[in-house]
C-alpha cells in the first residue's frame, strides 16, 4: 500500500484518545520500581566523591559484616569474573585515519575513578535501609588528582586515560575543505559567530531503575530496566560484557517513565545488578534516587564552536565552516561518538542551498559524567550553531530573518547537500510562511512599540531547523561507524476472533505507541484501535527489536508493522478467494471485506481470521494455516521533518529577565496518524528547547569538577508558569520512502526553539548594543550583558 | 510504632520506623503504587497526594503525621466500579499525560487546585501547578485538562 492511500484510511488523522492513558490516571502503570519480585534485595552504589582520583585501596570488611549484607562488589571483583567494560556503538575514524581512542569503561572502577559519581563498590543487602547504611561502611584510600572539565582545558589538563594522553577521543572532518577556502577568499561577506551549547541533564522524570534476577532452574537471567530498547540492552550486554548467550536472557523495559536518550544505553549499574543476581542468587533492585540520576546519567550537548559563513552581496551563501569541540565526559557511553559527528555535522546544511560545508570537530574526555543523546542528540547542536549564525547574517547585511532563509532556502528535490545526506522532500518557503502568520509577524512592530511604553524590550526570533530522523538504513550507517544495524520488527498476530495483538521492536515512554500503531493496523485492517494491542518492552515477547529514538518510532517500526500487514493481507486474500471460490488475483480488500471483484460476493475479515485457524474450509495443500506474520523494516534513507519556529520574548532591561510571549511553531512532519499526540510531542519538546535557551545548565567546577547543579533546587526544570500557550501548525509533504508518508515528531521541539528563543533574545537587545549571549540567557546573564554594553 | 489512618476511605494500620515517610507507607506496605517518587528535594510532585483533603508531597510528610488522617491516592480517585474522576478524564480527553510517571501526582495537585481556587485563570492555574514537574507535556494540555477537568467538577456538584 502506498503513502497516499494510507493517508485516506480510517483512523488516521483522527486524534484518537490513547489507550493507555487508562492504567497511568489510575495508578496502575507498572514503572520497574512498582514490580516487586520475590524475595527482593536492594543495592545501593557506592559512588566516586572525587572527579579524579587513583583508588590506592578499598575495604570493604566492615560493610561485609552489617546487619542484612549480602554482598560487597568491587572492581576486583568485575575483573576476576572476566566481565568487560561497556561497549561503544559507534567507530568513528579520525581524519589520520586511526580509529577514536576507546579507553576501557568499566562497570566499577579499576584502580582510578573519572568523575563525580562513577562506580567504585556495589551492596547488596536484604532491606534498602541496610544497603544504604553498609555502604557508608565502605573504606576507599582515594589519591585525588587533578580534574579537567572543560574542553579548553582538556588538552593540557591531566590524563584520564592512558591510551589517551592529550585527552583527546577523535578529530573527525566532513565536506570539502579546499572548495569551502576558495569559497571564502572570494566572498563579498563573511559572518562569524562563537557559540557554546550549553550542557544539558535529561531528566526522565522516572529516575533509572533496574531489577536483577536470575532463576537456576533454568539458567536464564531477566533484567527489569527503565530503558529504551530493550533487544539493544540485551545485545550489549551479552555479546559485548558478559559474554552470555541472548537467549538466556530476558529484558523487560515495563512502563518507562521518559527517556529522552538519557534511557538508550547500557549503563554500569544494569549490568552489575544482572551479574550478582545469579553469584547472589537473588533477586536485587536498584532505584537512583533524583541526585545519583543528576551524577549519573548520561548528560547531553556541551559543545564550543566556532562558525562562519560566506556570503555573496546579495546574502546568498557560498560556503560553511565550522570547528567544534565536543566535551564526551569521563568515558564513551553507548552513542556517544555519533552524536558530535554523524548526527551534527551533517545536519549543517540546514534548510539551504549552501554549496560547500567543511565541518571540523574535536572531541575530547574530561572529569564530568558521559555526554551521549540527548532529546535531538546533534541535530539541536547543528540546528542552534546554524540559526544563531544565519539571523546574525542576516543582521549583518541589513536584511530581515525571513528574507535571508527565503534566499537561500531549497526548493528543489531530492536535495544533495555537501555533507553527505540526500533530502527526499520538503517545502521550507510554506513552513516559514505559515509560521508567520501564526506568529501575526505583521503585528511585532506594534507590540515592540506597546512593550517599549512599559519600558520592555520586545524581540522576535527565527529558527528554520532540519533533522534526519527514522534512524536509520543499516548499510549507511554501518559505512558511518555504526556497529549495530538499525532496522526495526513488527509482529502481527491476528486472533481467531479477529482481534490483533502487534508486537513492536519501537518501545513506548511517553510516546502513545499503544493507540498510535494500534489505529495503524485497525486502519489496514478495517478494525477499530480497541480491537489492536500493542506489546512492546519485552524480549521474551516481541521477536526482535532496535527500540525507540531518533524520532524512528513510527517511520522504522510503524513501516515494519505495514510490511507485516502486507504479509497478513496477501495470505488472507488467499483464504478468502479460497472461501469465495475466485482466484487470488481478483479479490479486493477494503473496509475490512474481502470482495470479488466485478460481483457482490464477500467475506469479512473477520471470518477469513476464523478460517484460518479452523481450516475446515482450506486450501491446506497449498497453504499454511494461522494468521501471523513477522517483518523487517530497514529504510532505504533517513526522513528529514523540518519546520519554521518564531519566538517572541519581552525583556525587562532592569532585571534582565525574559519572558516568552508568543510561540509559534509550523512542522512538516509528512503524514500524520493522530494530531493530538503529535501536537503533544511538539510541546514537550519545544518546553525542553526553550528551557535549555532560559534556564536549564548543567554546571561543573571547573577546578574541582564538582557538579555545581546537582539536584532541582540547582538545576532549574522548566515549570508550567515559565511558557505561554504554544500555536501551532503543519505543512504536509509525505516522506517519499516510507509506506507511511511518515516522518517522526519526537524531537523537533527540541530542535528547532533555541535558536527561535535566543534570536528573539538578542533582537531584543540590539538597541541597547548586546549583540551576543550564551544559552541559558538567564536573567543574571541577560543583565550582566546589558550593563557590558552600557559601559 | 503503629500508625491508623484511613486510606482511599478504608481503615489502613501499619507498623513502621519513625523515620518512615508517608510514601514509603503508601508504595511498600500499603503497595499504593500509584504515587511516585521523582526527586529527593520535594520539588517534582510526583508523590503528590491529599492529606484531610489537601495536597502534599508525601515524600515531605511522616508516616507517624498522617495518624488518624485521612488520605486519597490516584488510586482512590475514581468511583468504585472504575469510572474515572472528572479530572483524571479531563486529563485523558486533553492529552494531559504522556509517560504518565508525573501523572498521579499532578492530577492529586490539580484536584484540590480545583477545590481550592475555584475561579483560577490560566495563568494562575500554571503558578499554581509549580510544585509539580512534568518533562514530556511541556504543561500546554495540562492546563487545558485543570479547565475542563474544574468545569466538570464544578458540573457535578
Amino acid at each position: 500500500m502506498g503513502a497516499s492511500d494510507f493517508a485516506n484510511l480510517p483512523h488516521i488523522g483522527a486524534s484518537v484518545r490513547r489507550k493507555e492513558d487508562y492504567r497511568f490516571l489510575t495508578g496502575a502503570g507498572q514503572y520497574t520500581d512498582d514490580v516487586v519480585l520475590a524475595a527482593q534485595s536492594h543495592a545501593v552504589f557506592v559512588r566516586s566523591p572525587h572527579a579524579h582520583a587513583r583508588i590506592n585501596a578499598i575495604d570493604i570488611a566492615a560493610a561485609q559484616a552489617a546487619p542484612g549484607v549480602l554482598g560487597v562488589f568491587t572492581g576486583a571483583d568485575v575483573a576476576a569474573a572476566g566481565i568487560n567494560g561497556l561497549p561503544c556503538g559507534w567507530l568513528i575514524t579520525s581524519t589520520d585515519g586511526q580509529p577514536m581512542k576507546e579507553p576501557p569503561h568499566p562497570i566499577l572502577a579499576q584502580g582510578k575513578v573519572r568523575y563525580v559519581g562513577d562506580h567504585v563498590a556495589m551492596v547488596v543487602a536484604e532491606t534498602l535501609q541496610q544497603a544504604r547504611d553498609a555502604a557508608e561502611l565502605v573504606n576507599v584510600d582515594y589519591e585525588v588528582l587533578d580534574a579537567v572539565v572543560q574542553v579548553a582545558d582538556a588538552v593540557k589538563g591531566p590524563a584520564l586515560h592512558d591510551n589517551a594522553p592529550d585527552n583527546h577521543c577523535f578529530k573527525w572532518a566532513i565536506g570539502d575543505k579546499a572548495a569551502v577556502d576558495a569559497a571564502f577568499a572570494g566572498a563579498a561577506h563573511v559572518t562569524r559567530l562563537d557559540l557554546v551549547n550549553n550542557r544539558l541533564v535529561p531528566n526522565a522524570m522516572e529516575p533509572r531503575a533496574a531489577i536483577g534476577s536470575y532463576s537456576r532452574a533454568n539458567d536464564e537471567y531477566t533484567l527489569y530496566v527503565s530503558n529504551q530498547n530493550p533487544h539493544v540492552e540485551r545485545l550489549l550486554m551479552t555479546a559485548f560484557v558478559m559474554g552470555l548467550p541472548e537467549h538466556k536472557v530476558r529484558v523487560i523495559a515495563p512502563d518507562v517513565g521518559g527517556g529522552f536518550g538519557s534511557k538508550i544505553y547500557l549503563y554500569a549499574e544494569d549490568v552489575c545488578l544482572t551479574w550478582a543476581s545469579k553469584k547472589l542468587n537473588r533477586n536485587i533492585k536498584w532505584v537512583a534516587d533524583r541526585s545519583e540520576a543528576f551524577l549519573s546519567d548520561a548528560h547531553g550537548r556541551d559543545h564550543v564552536s566556532h562558525a562562519e559563513m560566506a556570503m555573496d552581496a546579495n546574502g546568498r551563501f557560498l560556503a560553511m565552516r565550522v570547528h567544534t569541540d565536543a566535551n564526551l565526559g569521563a568515558y564513551l557511553s553507548t552513542f556517544a561518538s555519533a552524536v558530535p559527528t554523524i548526527l551534527y555535522a551533517t545536519l549543517l546544511a540546514g534548510q539551504y542551498t549552501t554549496p560547500q560545508v567543511h565541518v571540523e570537530v574535536d572531541a575530547w574526555f574530561t572529569n564530568t559524567a558521559p555526554v551521549d543523546a540527548y532529546r535531538g542528540a546533534g541535530r539541536p547542536e547543528a540546528t542552534y550553531l546554524l540559526e544563531r549564525l544565519v539571523t546574525r547574517c542576516a543582521w549583518d547585511l541589513g536584511l530581515s530573518q525571513a528574507e535571508i532563509r527565503r534566499r537561500n532556502f531549497i526548493t528543489s528535490f531530492p536535495y544533495q547537500t555537501p555533507v553527505a545526506l540526500q533530502y527526499d522532500i520538503g517545502d521550507y518557503p510554506a513552513c516559514l510562511a505559515q509560521a508567520e502568520q501564526l506568529a501575526d509577524a505583521a503585528g511585532f512592530e506594534a507590540r515592540k512599540t506597546a512593550s517599549a511604553a512599559k519600558g520592555l524590550l520586545r524581540g522576535i526570533g527565527y529558527s528554520s531547523y532540519i533533522e534526519a530522523c527514522g534512524i536509520a538504513p543499516s548499510n549507511i550507517a554501518g559505512a558511518l561507524g555504526a556497529r549495530a544495524g538499525l532496522f526495526e520488527c513488527g509482529e502481527v498476530r491476528v486472533h481467531p476472533t479477529g482481534s490483533v495483538t502487534v508486537f513492536t521492536g519501537s518501545h513506548s515512554h511517553g510516546q502513545g505507541h499503544e493507540t498510535t500503531f494500534a489505529q495503524v493496523v485497525a486502519a489496514r485492517l478495517g478494525l477499530t484501535p480497541d480491537q489492536v494491542d500493542v506489546v512492546h518492552g519485552d524480549t521474551g515477547r516481541v521477536p526482535f527489536g532496535m527500540g525507540t529514538y531518533g524520532s524512528r518510532s513510527i517511520s522504522v517500526g510503524g513501516a515494519a508493522i505495514m510490511k507485516a500487514l502486507d504479509k497478513i493481507e496477501t495470505k488472507a486474500k488467499k483464504i478468502a478467494a479460497h472461501l469465495l471460490e475466485a482466484s487470488d488475483a481478483d479479490i479486493d480488500f477494503a473496509n475490512g471485506e474481502f470482495t470479488v471483484r466485478g460481483t457482490d460476493k464477500k467475506v469479512t475479515f473477520g471470518q477469513v481470521a476464523l478460517t484460518a485457524y479452523v481450516p475446515h474450509n482450506y486450501p491446506l495443500d497449498k497453504l499454511e494455516p494461522g494468521l501471523n506474520e513477522t517483518a523487517f523494516y530497514d529504510p532505504t534513507n533517513f526522513t528529514f521533518p523540518a519546520g519554521t519556529y518564531i519566538c517572541e520574548v519581552e525583556v525587562d532591561p532592569a532585571t534582565g529577565s525574559v519572558r516568552v510571549d508568543r510561540f509559534a511553531a509550523v512542522d512538516d512532519f509528512g503524514t500524520i496518524i493522530n494530531p493530538m499526540i503529535v501536537e503533544g510531542q511538539v510541546h514537550g519538546g519545544l518546553v525542553q528547547g526553550i528551557g535549555q535557551a532560559l534556564i536549564e545548565n548543567c554546571v561543573y567546577d571547573r577546578e574541582t569538577g564538582q557538579l555545581l547543579t546537582g539536584s532541582f533546587m540547582d538545576y532549574a526544570m522548566p515549570r508550567a508558569d515559565d511558557f505561554p500557550e504554544f500555536k501551532l501548525g503543519h505543512v504536509c509533504t509525505p516522506c517519499t520512502h516510507n509506506p507511511l508518508g511518515t516522518k517522526g515528531c519526537g524531537e523537533a521541539g527540541a530542535i528547532g526553539s533555541p535558536p527561535a528563543v535566543i534570536n528573539a533574545v538578542l533582537d531584543a537587545l540590539k538597541p541597547l548594543g548586546v549583540h551576543d549571549i550564551d544559552m541559558p540567557a538567564s536573567p543574571a546573564r541577560v543583565w550582566a550583558a546589558i550593563q557590558a554594553a552600557r559601559a | 510504632m503503629q500508625v491508623e489512618l484511613k486510606v482511599n476511605g478504608r481503615a489502613a494500620r501499619a507498623d513502621v520506623a519513625p523515620n518512615t515517610l508517608l510514601v514509603q507507607l503508601l508504595r511498600e506496605q500499603l503497595t499504593l503504587t500509584g504515587t511516585h517518587v521523582g526527586c529527593d528535594t520535594s520539588q517534582c510532585g510526583a508523590c503528590t497526594v491529599l492529606l484531610d483533603g489537601r495536597a502534599v508531597k508525601s515524600c515531605t510528610v511522616l508516616a507517624a503525621q498522617a495518624q488518624g488522617a485521612e488520605v486519597t491516592t490516584i488510586e482512590g480517585l475514581a468511583q468504585p466500579d472504575g469510572t474515572l474522576h472528572p479530572m483524571q478524564a479531563a486529563f485523558k480527553e486533553c492529552h494531559g499525560l504522556q509517560c504518565g510517571f508525573c501523572t498521579p501526582g499532578m492530577v492529586m495537585s490539580a484536584v484540590d487546585l480545583c477545590q481550592h481556587h475555584p475561579k483560577a485563570g490560566e495563568s494562575e492555574i500554571r503558578e499554581l501547578l509549580e510544585g509539580n514537574l512534568c518533562r514530556c507535556t511541556g504543561y500546554q494540555n495540562i492546563v487545558k485538562a485543570v479547565v475542563q477537568g474544574r468545569e466538570a467538577m464544578a458540573a457535578r456538584g
